[in-house]
């Protein structure tokens, strides 16, 4: 009997588990499914509350404060643990060392003023920048500012105390410690490679780029304000030139001749590619002609191929798709053959 | 070349420390959202849902398409509602006619996908149709006692699974001490059958008894349904094992002002308050008490 009525209750979690509960018969209607669960809750929640109200109670307010045990139900974590900070580089340098921190006081006696200063931030103690008089050494050279270079020296060190934080909270990332209010962000894109040095903008490069931006206004830099000791542009004036607008079409015309110039250039510039067929077939029809008149006085020998110096095909005899066949020609015949060999 | 951003108000600072990963952790936010088609039933099913969470929940009403949790692709978005309301349950809600009135209960890990649990609703009554009296309404946010009864819980996977999911979303925050009179609430689940829970709402009422314990009574407020299991996905081992670590670190308390056990023992300082001795007038007392010392002694 004692081992049926055992519920499982978890007093951290106010939970209660009837592992034994099953229904005697299945219930008939959805009332009585619900009061029979209802049932089995109602023992549930009694057995719970047995063991709250036999807790230790503190008297509040409001009533009874009951300090709640442990819950024995595990349940899975919804982050990861917080990761241990890795030691900066001062902490593993002190560790080496065996320094031990000391505890500075936050208020510290000022002899000038007579009063408890602090010993950091706003009015403190001994504030390097609220000196008025520093006596000059024999170190100093002469019209050198020390208030100047005390001030420089005291931005060295606050930069490198800087940079000394960034690779401390970059270790940190690393490892997914770093604490949860710092973010890192990148401000320019990584270099890849050596790292390249600032070009330094030269005289004469300055005044290129002076002069160019003078000409790019409408009027070509020459109504612009001069500050003092500017020289003049280089290249002044304008650099386009339009054509009018409506003009006449005669001999004189610009805007043909300056299509004409571009046609002229693309044609010279694509001239080997470009076969004239009529140009090839007069010359073709010329050469054969005179061929034709030359062989029946001349000897073979002359005019043959093979005895030419370079024995290249002479400059207009390409095969031509107008090609006469040569069969039955009038000039076949004869032993020898001129001209090229197809 | 980086740049350390820190958060120039408190109130961010505030917030980003509450989303910080802490030792012990304090309770979940629950996250309620719903697919590209509801029904009548499942909006008031994420509506009660919402309201019994009232503190510790985010309600989403848009439609999302691309929210498939049991498919690879389909879980970015979520993670990324995790990430970005750090909600560490959620409750997706969807219909379709293979799965008519579906509800999947999710838990995140690290605002990755950890477990799932699909179940289908039926036989719904919202909070409404209940009758009872109003004083015995349980208060928002208040701890409520969580019942499980029946075999399958221990027996079934699918069962045993749906337990744990109902306890991390039901349970409210973790607390050490709780306060007697703030126990008003209890979800009662009984396993029907295999596959069925029924689940409801009651409020508990604490009669008078004879002794200390006082006697139970439920009432039946809040929402009711049977809830059938479809699908479920458990975490994979080593993700299950590294949420479930427990740190001891956390567990020893920190004992301030007392230092040097070795030689000397256990040293501690004292503080005392400041005692006015030149203005309390025991001086002159002592300086009148040698002055007549002195003149019994000459003469």
């Amino acid at each position: 009997m004692e081992a049926e009525n055992q519920i499982q209750v978890d007093l951290g979690h106010l939970l209660a588990f009837d592992p034994y509960h099953h229904f005697a018969s299945p219930p008939k209607s959805r009332e009585d499914l619900v009061t029979e669960c209802l049932r089995a809750g109602t023992k549930l929640v009694q057995a719970i509350t047995d063991g709250l109200f036999n807790l230790s109670a503190t008297e509040a307010i409001e009533g009874p404060l009951v300090k709640l045990p442990k819950p024995t139900t595990r349940l899975p974590r919804e982050k990861h643990l917080p990761r241990p900070k890795p030691p900066t580089k001062w902490e593993m340098f002190a560790k080496s060392k065996g320094i031990q921190k000391r505890k500075k006081n936050k208020v510290l006696w000022d002899e000038q003023t007579d009063s408890w200063k602090r010993s950091y931030g706003y009015d403190r103690v001994n504030d390097d920048a609220d000196v008025p008089i520093i006596e000059a050494k024999m170190t100093d050279e002469p019209g050198s500012d020390p208030f100047a270079k005390r001030k420089e020296e005291k931005k060295k060190r606050v930069e490198k105390t800087e940079k000394n934080r960034l690779q401390n909270l970059k270790q940190a990332a690393k490892v997914g410690a770093l604490p949860s209010h710092v973010q890192l962000a990148a401000t320019a894109l990584p270099i890849t490679g050596t790292q390249a040095a600032p070009k330094k903008i030269t005289k004469d490069e300055l005044g290129n780029v002076a002069g160019l931006a003078a000409t790019a206004t409408a009027s070509g830099g020459k109504f612009d304000k001069k500050v003092a000791g500017e020289k003049a542009v280089k290249h002044q004036g304008k650099h386009r030139k339009f054509l009018p607008a409506a003009e006449g079409s005669g001999m004189g015309n610009r805007e043909k001749e300056q299509t004409d110039k571009v046609l002229s250039k693309l044609m010279a510039r694509n001239s080997h590619e470009i076969l004239n067929v009529g140009k090839a077939v007069s010359m073709y029809n010329v050469k054969k002609q005179r061929d034709g008149r030359n062989q029946k006085g001349r000897s073979s020998f002359d005019s043959s191929s093979k005895l030419k110096p370079n024995g290249k095909p002479m400059k207009g005899d390409k095969k031509s798709p107008y090609q006469k066949s040569r069969k039955g020609g009038s000039h076949g015949g004869g032993a020898s053959r001129k001209g090229k060999v197809d | 070349m980086m740049k350390i951003n820190t958060p120039k108000k408190k109130r961010v600072l505030r917030e980003l420390e509450k989303r910080a990963p802490k030792l012990v952790e304090t309770g979940k936010k629950t996250l309620i959202l719903q697919g590209l088609k509801t029904s009548n039933v499942l909006n008031s099913v994420l509506k009660e849902i919402y309201h019994l969470k009232r503190d510790s929940a985010v309600r989403y009403t848009r439609k999302n398409d691309n929210i498939r949790p049991f498919e690879s692709g389909g879980e970015t978005s979520l993670e990324f509602f995790s990430q970005k309301t750090d909600c560490s349950i959620f409750v997706y809600g969807n219909t379709s006619k293979k799965r008519p009135d579906n509800i999947i209960i999710g838990r995140t890990y690290d605002h990755q996908i950890y477990d799932l649990v699909e179940v289908g609703v039926e036989n719904f009554k919202p909070m409404e149709s209940f009758k009872y009296d109003k004083k015995l309404a349980p208060q928002v946010g208040s701890k409520p006692f969580i019942t499980f009864a029946g075999e399958g819980f221990e027996s079934i996977d699918e069962l045993k699974h749906l337990k744990e999911v109902l306890l991390d979303l039901f349970r409210g925050e973790v607390v050490e001490s709780l306060s007697l009179v703030g126990l008003d609430r209890v979800y009662v689940i009984t396993a029907v059958s295999s596959d069925r829970v029924f689940l409801t709402h009651c409020a508990v009422r604490l009669k008078k008894s004879g002794s200390v314990v006082p006697r139970i009574e439920l009432v039946e407020v809040g929402p009711s349904m049977d809830l059938v299991v479809r699908r479920h996905r458990l975490p994979n081992e080593s993700l299950r094992k590294e949420a479930m670590r427990i740190s001891t670190d956390g567990l020893k308390k920190k004992i301030k002002n007392v230092v040097g056990d070795s030689i000397q023992g256990k040293v501690g300082k004292i503080y005392m308050p400041d005692q006015k001795v030149s203005s309390s007038g025991i001086l002159d007392r002592v300086v009148t008490y040698c002055q007549v010392l002195n003149t019994k002694l000459f003469w």
